[in-house]
C-alpha cells in the first residue's frame, strides 16, 4: 500500500526541489511568506506552552513540528471557505485570519475564544475526536446546495480515523459529493498510542479507496507539498468532484498536551532527531541558503515581529474583562428558558450584584 | 366577515406530514434527511410523497449512519439550512447522542451565539405496538437533561402539526418525539396551511378540582380513560397535556396543582430521573403548602423496556393510574 500511496514532496529536507513540475512555484516571495507564517505560529505555540507553565492559561495542546501542514493548508483556502479545526490546529486558524487574542482566550477557558472574526467561517475547535468530520460534510454540502464555489477543510489526526464519525463523515461526503478536503495530520501518535497500534492499515490515504475518493499521501513537513495538494483538492471540490482525503506525514515534537509527558510513552531523543531531519522551518532555511538568499537579519526581524505580535495578543488576552457570569446563562438558547432565567437571577442575587 | 379556516381530518402521522409539507413549501432552507424517508416515505410514512413533490435534493435518503447524518445536519444548520432529520425509532438515536450532546445542543453557547443549530430531530418513541426490542424506548429524559435542547411531544394531530411548524421555526435544536402508538389511533380536524403551537406551553384537557393528572404523548389516552373511570366514582380530574417536556409549562402545572392540591404524574419512561421527578421538584418549589397528598408517579419501571411479550406489564395502564388517583384522594 505504501507503494500505491507514495509520499509526495516538492522540496526535500535539504531544501532541494524534488518535483521539477513545481519548480516555478517555489519563489523567494513564497518561501518567505510560508516561512514567516510558520515562524508566527511556532512563536504562538512556544509562548502558549510557556504561559501554561506559568499558570497564565489552561491546559494547552502544542503543535510544534506540524507548522507546514497548518500553514500550507490555510494559505490554500479562499476567504469564503470553511475551516473545521481540532484543538491542535489553531496555527491554521491563525493563518486563516482568526483573532490571536481569541485563540488565547480559548486556551484560557473563555467562550469568547470560539468567536471568529466577522465573516470568517472558522468552527470552534473540535474537542471530541472526529466529530467535526460529519459537520464539514454537512456545511460543505450546504454550499453545494446553494450553488456556490465555496469549500471546506476539515482537520483531524491519525487517531481520529479509528472513530465511527470518520467513516460516517467520509461516507456521507462521498455519497453527496460534498466539496470538502479531509486533511489528516498523521503525527503518528494519538496521545500515547503509536499508529501501529491504532490501525492495521499501512497508510491512512488508502482508506480513501473505500469511499472511491482521491487519497493522497504527502510529506506534511513540506509546506509546498501541503499547499499544492490542498489547492488541487480544493479545486476538485469547487468543480463538483467531491471530497479528497489527504494524509500528511508529520510529527509533534512535544507532548499531546501540557498535561502529559511524552517521554513516558516514547523516546523523546527520537523527537529531537526528527527535528534535525524534518523540521519544516529548517527546510526552508536550507532552500534559502542553497539559493544564497538566506538573510540572517531578515530572519531575526521576522522572529522579533512575530514575538511582538504574540506579546501584544497575550496582553490583550490578559487585560480582557473578567468572566461575566451572565455569559453562561445567556447563550444556551436564543431566548433563555424560565429555568435558566431563574437560575441566573438566583445566582446573580447570591453574588450580591458583585458579579 | 371572517373567512372560516379550512380544515381536514388527519391522523397524527398525517398531520406531521402536513406540517413538513407546509414548511418545505414555505422555505427552500427546510430540508429533510433520514433513512428511507424518500421513495419509501419513511418507515411510518411520515414523509410520504414529499420526495416526489420536493425532489431528492430536499428530501434526502441518507446512508445508515445516525451520527453521520445528524452531524452533517449540524453542519447544514450552521450553514443556513433548517434540517429536519428523522431517526427511525428513538431507540436508534444513541449513535447520534454524542453529536447532539457535544455539538447540536451547545454550539450556540460555545460560540456565544455566533454559530447556531436550528434543527429538528424527529423520533417515534414508546411501546405498546408490539414492535421488536429497542424499537420501544421512551428515553426523553436523556434529552431534557441536556442543556440547549428543547423536547416536545404531541398527543394529537392538531398539536403535532402546530408543534412541528414551531419546531422548524425555532432558532434552537428541538427533539420532536412522536408517539407511534397514537400515529393512527384517532383523527382530528387540522387547519390547512400554517399555524403554530407554542413550544413550552401545555394544555388543559379537562377541568377538575380534585386531582391534577399530568401526561403527554401516548399516555394521554391512558390518562383520559383513568379520569373517565374516576369521574364515575365522583373524582374530578384535571388532565394536563404537557406537550413540551423542556421547558415545562410551569404556570399551567402550578396553577392546577395549587387548585387541586393532589397530583398524579404519568409517563412510560423509567421512573428514576424521569420528567416526573422534574415535575415533583417544580411542585415542591412552587406549590408545597398547597399539597394535600404527596404527588404520585405512575411510570415505566427502572428496567429496560421489555420484549413486547411483557410490554403490557411495563406500560402504565388506566387501572394503575386510577389506583394512584385513589391513593392521593385517600391520603
Amino acid at each position: 500500500m505504501e507503494k500505491d500511496f507514495p509520499i509526495f514532496q516538492v522540496m526535500d529536507q535539504n531544501g532541494n526541489i524534488v518535483s521539477a513540475e513545481y519548480k516555478d512555484l517555489v519563489t523567494e516571495e513564497r518561501v518567505k511568506q510560508f516561512y514567516s507564517e510558520m515562524v508566527r505560529i511556532r512563536t504562538l505555540d512556544r509562548k502558549s506552552v510557556s504561559l501554561q507553565r506559568q499558570g497564565r492559561i489552561g491546559t494547552y495542546a502544542p503543535f510544534e513540528g506540524q507548522e507546514a501542514s497548518q500553514v500550507g493548508t490555510a494559505l490554500a483556502l479562499e476567504n469564503e471557505d470553511w475551516m473545521f479545526p481540532t484543538y491542535r490546529d489553531h496555527g491554521a486558524a491563525m493563518v486563516f485570519g482568526h483573532s490571536l487574542r481569541n485563540i488565547l482566550l480559548f486556551w484560557n477557558g473563555r467562550n469568547e475564544g470560539c468567536v471568529p472574526p466577522e465573516g470568517k467561517k472558522i468552527f470552534p475547535p473540535a474537542i471530541p475526536i472526529a466529530t467535526q468530520i460529519p459537520h464539514a460534510a454537512g456545511a460543505a454540502f450546504a454550499e453545494k446546495q446553494r450553488g456556490t464555489k465555496n469549500a471546506a477543510i476539515c482537520y483531524f489526526g491519525d487517531g481520529a480515523t479509528s472513530e465511527g464519525d470518520f467513516h460516517e463523515g467520509l461516507n456521507f461526503a462521498s455519497v453527496f459529493h460534498s466539496p470538502v478536503v479531509y486533511f489528516c495530520q498523521n503525527n503518528q501518535y494519538a496521545i500515547s498510542v503509536p499508529i501501529s497500534k491504532q490501525m492495521n492499515s499501512a497508510t491512512i490515504a488508502q482508506k480513501a479507496l473505500a469511499y472511491d475518493i482521491p487519497g493522497v499521501r504527502i510529506d506534511g513537513n513540506d509546506v509546498f507539498a501541503v499547499f499544492v495538494e490542498t489547492e488541487k483538492a480544493l479545486e476538485r471540490a469547487r468543480n463538483g468532484e467531491g471530497p479528497t482525503l489527504i494524509e500528511a506525514m508529520t510529527w509533534r515534537y512535544g507532548s499531546h498536551t501540557t498535561a502529559d509527558d511524552a517521554s513516558k510513552y516514547r523516546d523523546q531523543s527520537e523527537s529531537a532527531m526528527k527535528r534535525m531531519e524534518t523540521d519544516p522551518l529548517l527546510r526552508l532555511e536550507h532552500w534559502m541558503k542553497n539559493e544564497g538568499i538566506y538573510d540572517e537579519a531578515w530572519v531575526k526581524e521576522i522572529a522579533e515581529h512575530a514575538a511582538a505580535e504574540i506579546d501584544a495578543a497575550v496582553q490583550e488576552m490578559e487585560s480582557f474583562p473578567p468572566a461575566d457570569p451572565a455569559v453562561i446563562f445567556d447563550y444556551v438558547f436564543e431566548k433563555p428558558t424560565w429555568t435558566i432565567e431563574k437560575q441566573k437571577r438566583e445566582y446573580l442575587e447570591f453574588l450580591g450584584g458583585e458579579a | 366577515m371572517k373567512t372560516a379556516v379550512q380544515t381536514k381530518t388527519l391522523t397524527l402521522v398525517q398531520a406531521i406530514t402536513d406540517g413538513l409539507d407546509t414548511m418545505l413549501g414555505e422555505s427552500k432552507h427546510v430540508i429533510l434527511l433520514g433513512e428511507d424517508i424518500g421513495k419509501n416515505g419513511g418507515v411510518f410514512r411520515a414523509t410520504d410523497g414529499l420526495q416526489e413533490k420536493y425532489g431528492e435534493d430536499r428530501v434526502i435518503d441518507t446512508p445508515l449512519s445516525e451520527a453521520g447524518f445528524v452531524g452533517a445536519a449540524i453542519g447544514m444548520a450552521v450553514n443556513g439550512f433548517r434540517p429536519v432529520v428523522e431517526i427511525q425509532f428513538l431507540g436508534f438515536i444513541y449513535p447520534a447522542y454524542e453529536q447532539i450532546m457535544t455539538h447540536a445542543s451547545r454550539l450556540r453557547m460555545r460560540t456565544m451565539g455566533h454559530f447556531t443549530v436550528p434543527m429538528v430531530i424527529r423520533a417515534p418513541y414508546g411501546a405498546g405496538v408490539r414492535a421488536p426490542e429497542i424499537h420501544c424506548d421512551s428515553t426523553e429524559s436523556l434529552f431534557t437533561h441536556m442543556p440547549g435542547m428543547k423536547v416536545v411531544c404531541p398527543s394529537n394531530a392538531y398539536d403535532a402539526k402546530g408543534l412541528m411548524i414551531a419546531a422548524i421555526e425555532d432558532p434552537d435544536p428541538v427533539l420532536f418525539l412522536e408517539p407511534m402508538r397514537s400515529y393512527r389511533s384517532s383523527r382530528d380536524e387540522v387547519p390547512e396551511g400554517k399555524y403554530t403551537v407554542e413550544i413550552g406551553k401545555g394544555k388543559k384537557l379537562t377541568e377538575g378540582d380534585d386531582v391534577t393528572v399530568i401526561a403527554w404523548g401516548a399516555m394521554i389516552p391512558v390518562a383520559m380513560k383513568a379520569a373517565e373511570v374516576m369521574k364515575q366514582k365522583g373524582v374530578d380530574c384535571e388532565v394536563l397535556d404537557l406537550r413540551t417536556l423542556y421547558p415545562i409549562d410551569k404556570d399551567l402545572v402550578i396553577e392546577s396543582v395549587q387548585k387541586t392540591g393532589r397530583t398524579v404524574i404519568l409517563h412510560e419512561a423509567h421512573a428514576t430521573g424521569g420528567t416526573g421527578s422534574d415535575l415533583i421538584s417544580l411542585i415542591n418549589d412552587e406549590a408545597f403548602l398547597y399539597q394535600k397528598a404527596p404527588a404520585e408517579r405512575v411510570t415505566g419501571y427502572d428496567t429496560p423496556v421489555p420484549y413486547f411479550g411483557f410490554e403490557d406489564h411495563y406500560l402504565p395502564t388506566p387501572k394503575r393510574v386510577a389506583a394512584a388517583i385513589e391513593k392521593v384522594m385517600k391520603f
